[in-house]
């Protein structure tokens, strides 16, 4: 690790101001990437700025038609959330399946989709559940926010402070996991709601998160595992590495999809 | 005996002794240990698979904040120091030995791995030496490398040591070409296969690490250091490296968090330490982090291999022969030449009755880290190929691959196979029969159908595996080309009071030696194993040993005790003699007790132990003062633990995923002491060779050599879940070869498994091979170009 200046501002004023001062600052939202990142000195920001002490951004609201989480939940709270369980319970399994009981008890909602890891779970939940992004500036629609691989419109300064997870009818998140890593090799997210259908895919997109609309059609049609079964997906795009070709990865799309729709019933 | 003793004594389940104070995190391991004025190390590591270094500059290093020495290959070259060496020579074919390219401390001109050793920064603190060591200015020059195992021997293939041509290192061959030739040609049927077995990264749980330190007043110096055989360290150390005489340098291996092999050998790192200690002046710490050990520790296996079994009409075997490339990576490392030749040719007979068997082997270099022995070390590697073998040539002839089996075990000892090894004792029937019967064998069409009904493939593979252990009788690896003995020592100091301590030259670095070596020091003595300490790791202390690994501490550790005890009892029984004015004839002992045969006299062992050390009226010139007593035990042979494993799978075909539904082991270690500490080994071994079958691959990038698998993102080490509730029985024939008939049992699980579960697997896909690991990739690919096959036919 290089070294850099640490800081844990109480209030999300106080963070935005120390943002505004640092030279190139790194907001620390639980580390679970970040952390390692330093380690392994592939980082070196002049300044890290610990939002973790900041408590109003750690709540769960459910109101209305839709469950507000603050961008500083940890998965573990999402997880073992009642309201979450009632309201939405295939956001409460992707939350429980993210790495493993000391990631969740470290990892934020907002880390996650800050850092928009191609392989993580929660970018498929946000776009799979048409999420909205509250941040400090404004409000992003989960089909604006994911970028690319490790990229998101927030701007510098900017700073997540919720997440508003609309209640789907039916909901379902199936993940193949990559052997070494446990990461998503293929992820998949299936909703039917006030939205429509919606179908998201991690960790197999060279791009990170993205949306399948030949299969959100088919579902639209008839929901069923069926609908999406015969649907082929190119393997152009996909990633291809040591855990797997580009083919094995757009037919588990295919399996995941189906997979994820007869789990959401 | 006491109700307690008797609860300690051999074949008991005693928890370890050692447990609590791992788990309440009070070992001792070396990076717990600090020294006074310690300063830390790292290492600047090649970023390159070959290049040739154009020049090194350390001056902006040796300028950085609390830096207090830079080193490179040219100050250990300025100090004559040695190369690192290889203990084992072996001959190729044509009579020539081996052809070894040196490997220095620290490169000199050229680097030929990523992770080879550049320069060596010594600092205040670990963050400074990190610091200084990015502002090394090192101009490289890239070269091509070598990587690929199957053509690294093309005339084109970029040299990794001018010393040997076409990077082969030797071409060795062992058994009987002519007569191996002859059965071929008189065979009704020959199978052939050709098979990989996969590079694997040792991943001990403890990263390797080292202090060294000198000591000015005396000139002595101190090496803590992560060793599985602190003597042999020492023993390279001073005569071949050159760092100081042997009586004027101390090894110390504390706590040891896991070896599995990788911590046999003398690294560059740990060599460093001790030697620019004394350059510096003061103690040198170095830990390595998981980034290094995955690049810098020796890896396993690594082979590509060509079999063909002959056979008769009737299913007997006739003759085998292999040609093998074994992976030596970029240096040969301590004992690297002797595990794909004398730990793996020598098993190519497996359990079977095989008239004539002839392989060869080319060692071969490439731009990768050195390859050497890993938890089984050759031995894993030759039951894969014959156990894949076996269970492929009763598929093509239409036979249960237990019939076949059958057919062909060994059934009459001692047996000596055509590849060295003579079976002194064993019963491979009786293994697979208790295996065959807890998986319930005849059930399995059944399974297999009912599995076909929810879309899943089940499929049913066995092992029926023999390895060499208790290395070795020294007569017979010197002949073969060892550079050392492989006997073991043992003294047993008796105190005053009558506890006892006990200097082994074993190491226990996961094994419970404290526990184990404790049950039977306190059975034979009558003692609470509490009153027995076992001391081993540190040449001050012990005066000599060849640590632990092949499984030989039982058997060949543990004798050297049993001979020490022999000359205990034999001093003790004079002394009580005396004592109780009797003839030594006469004087019994059992359960901690001496007495005189057909009288009420008797005397305590604590009564004796003090009697001893007061020495007050021993006939003087007769008996001695004190009770301590050393042996050596040199082997007679091997001993040859063999089993069965059978493994079932069930394959999900939309996924690729193979889940292992049921897995029984069943070995013969001969006499075991703790059957909770045997049950552990074997559970482990099984999770190392199920990694290596489902889950764990060390690649290199075929063109630019950079580890592909340089951390757990992607190298895939088994977890809990990946494993089943192990089904483990035992049989039992004692080994003749040493006085408490064991055989040995920390390498069996890693052997035996692997061809069981790609047997397994094989079987439920219908295809005649997978490269392992099997991963959920390759087994969705092999169904896809199988799918269309199986709707041909």
């Amino acid at each position: 690790m290089y070294q850099f200046h640490y800081e844990r501002p109480k209030t999300l004023a106080d963070a935005e101001a120390l943002l505004g001062k640092a030279d190139d600052p790194k907001i620390l939202a639980g580390g679970q990437t970040l952390i390692p990142t330093l380690k392994q000195r592939l980082a070196m920001p002049s300044d890290v700025i610990d939002i973790g002490g900041i408590k109003e951004l750690d709540f769960i609201r459910a109101e209305g038609d839709a469950i507000m989480i603050g961008a500083g939940t940890r998965h573990a709270t999402v997880a073992q959330s009642a309201d979450v369980q009632k309201h939405n319970p295939a956001l409460a399994v992707l939350a429980g399946g993210i790495g493993d009981p000391a990631v969740r008890h470290m990892g934020t909602l907002g880390g996650s989709i800050a850092n928009n890891d191609p392989a993580a779970d929660y970018p498929a939940a946000c776009l799979g559940l048409d999420a909205k992004i509250h941040t400090t500036k404004r409000l992003i629609e989960a089909d604006e926010f994911f970028k690319g691989m490790f990229e998101t419109a927030l701007q510098d300064g900017e700073i997540i402070k919720e997440v508003t997870f609309p209640h789907p009818e039916k909901a379902a998140y199936m993940k193949f996991r990559n052997p070494a890593s446990r990461y998503a090799m293929v992820g998949v997210f299936v909703s039917k709601g006030p939205w429509g259908v919606r179908v998201a895919v991690t960790g197999a997109g060279q791009n990170g998160v993205f949306r399948v609309s030949e299969m959100e059609e088919a579902l639209a049609k008839s929901w069923s595992p069926d609908a999406v079964a015969g649907i082929k997906l190119p393997a152009k795009g996909l990633n291809a590495d040591l855990h797997g070709t580009a083919e094995y990865r757009a037919h588990l799309i295919t399996v995941m999809a189906k997979r994820a729709v007869a789990a959401a019933g | 005996m006491s109700d307690k003793a008797s609860g300690e004594g051999i074949g008991q389940p005693v928890r370890r002794k050692e447990d609590f104070r791992f788990i309440t995190g009070n070992g001792h391991y070396t990076d717990d240990i600090s020294r006074p004025h310690q300063t830390w190390t790292c290492f600047l590591r090649s970023p390159h698979a070959h290049a040739r270094i154009k020049s090194i500059d350390t001056s902006a290093a040796e300028a950085a904040p609390g830096v207090v020495a830079v080193f490179t290959g040219k100050h250990v070259a300025d100090d004559e120091l040695g190369g690192l060496i290889c203990g084992w020579t072996v001959t190729s074919k044509d009579g020539t030995p081996m052809k070894v390219g040196p490997h220095p401390i620290l490169a000199l001109d050229t680097v030929r791995y990523v992770g080879d050793h550049v320069a060596m920064v010594v600092a205040e603190t670990l963050a400074d030496a990190r610091a200084a060591a990015e502002l090394i200015d090192v101009d490289y020059e890239a070269l091509p490398a070598t990587i690929s195992l199957a053509t690294c021997q093309d005339e084109t293939a970029a040299q990794v040591h001018p010393e040997a041509p076409r990077n082969t290192c030797f071409e060795w061959e062992l058994g009987n070409k002519a007569e191996t030739e002859a059965a071929f040609a008189r065979a009704d049927r020959v199978v052939k296969l050709d098979l990989t077995n996969n590079r694997l990264i040792p991943n001990a749980m403890e990263p390797r690490a080292a202090i060294g330190e000198f000591d000015k007043g005396s000139g002595i110096y101190t090496l803590h250091t992560t060793s599985q055989n602190p003597h042999v360290a020492r023993l390279v150390l001073s005569a071949f490296v050159g760092v100081a005489p042997e009586h004027k340098l101390r090894v110390i291996a504390p706590d040891v968090g896991g070896g599995f092999g990788s911590k046999i050998f003398i690294y560059a790192e740990e060599t460093a330490c001790v030697w620019a200690a004394a350059k510096v002046g003061r103690p040198i710490k170095w830990t390595g982090d998981r980034s290094e050990a995955f690049l810098s520790d020796a890896h396993g296996r690594d082979h590509l291999s060509h079999a063909e079994l002959a056979l008769d009409k009737d299913g007997k075997f006739l003759g085998l022969r292999v040609k093998t490339i074994a992976n030596l990576g970029a240096y040969l490392s301590t004992f690297s030449a002797a595990v794909p030749t004398y730990l793996y040719g020598t098993l190519l007979s497996g359990q079977y009755d095989l008239p004539a068997i002839h392989v060869e082997v080319d060692g071969v270099y490439t731009h990768t880290a050195p390859v050497d022995a890993y938890r089984g070390a050759g031995r894993p590697e030759a039951t894969y190929l014959v156990e894949r073998m076996v269970e492929t040539a009763a598929r093509e002839i239409g036979m249960d691959p237990a019939e076949l089996r059958r057919r062909n075990y060994i059934r009459t000892f001692p047996h000596q196979t055509p590849v060295i090894m003579n079976y002194d004792a064993g019963d491979y029937e009786a293994s697979l029969d208790a295996a065959m019967k807890a998986i319930d064998y005849a059930g399995f069409p059944a399974r297999k159908s009912e599995a076909a009904s929810r879309g899943k493939l089940r499929g049913i593979g066995m092992s029926s595996y023999i390895e060499a252990c208790g290395l070795a009788p020294s007569a017979a690896v010197g002949s073969l080309g060892a550079g050392v003995g492989l006997w073991e020592s043992a003294e047993v100091r008796v105190n005053p009071t009558g506890n006892v301590e006990v200097m082994t030259g074993s190491h226990s670095h996961g094994q419970g030696h404290e526990t184990t070596f404790a049950q039977l020091v306190a059975s034979r003595l009558g003692i609470p194993m509490e009153q027995v300490e076992i001391v081993h790791g540190d040449t001050d202390k012990v005066q000599f040993g060849m640590g632990t690994y092949g499984s030989r501490s039982g058997a060949v550790g543990m004798s050297a005790i049993v001979k020490a005890l022999d000359k205990i009892e034999t001093k003790a029984k004079k002394i009580a003699a005396h004592l109780m004015e009797a003839a030594v004839e006469d004087i019994a002992f059992e359960n901690g007790t001496f007495t005189v045969r057909g009288t009420d006299k008797s005397l305590a062992w604590a009564e004796l132990s003090l009697a001893a050390y007061t020495a007050h009226g021993f006939p003087s010139g007769e008996i001695e003062p004190g009770l301590k007593e050393g042996a050596f035990y040199d082997p007679t042979n091997f001993t040859f633990p063999a089993g069965c494993h059978i493994c079932e799978v069930e394959i999900d075909p939309d996924t690729g995923i193979t889940k292992i539904a049921k897995f029984v082991a069943v070995d013969d270690f001969g006499t075991v002491i703790n059957p909770l500490i045997v049950e552990g080994q074997v559970h482990g071994g099984i999770a190392q060779g199920i990694g290596q079958a489902l889950l764990e691959h060390g690649v290199y990038d075929a063109e630019s050599g950079q580890l592909v698998t340089g951390s757990y993102m992607d190298y895939c080490m088994p977890r809990a879940d990946d494993l089943p509730s192990f089904t483990l029985g035992f049989t039992k024939t004692e080994s003749p070869s040493n006085p408490l008939g064991m055989k040995g049992c920390g390498e069996a699980g890693a052997i035996a498994s692997p061809p069981a579960v790609i047997n397994a697997i094989t079987d439920a896909l219908g295809i005649r091979d997978i490269e392992m690991p099997a991963t959920p990739a390759r087994v969705w690919s092999a169904l896809q170009s199988a799918a269309p096959r199986a709707a041909a036919e």
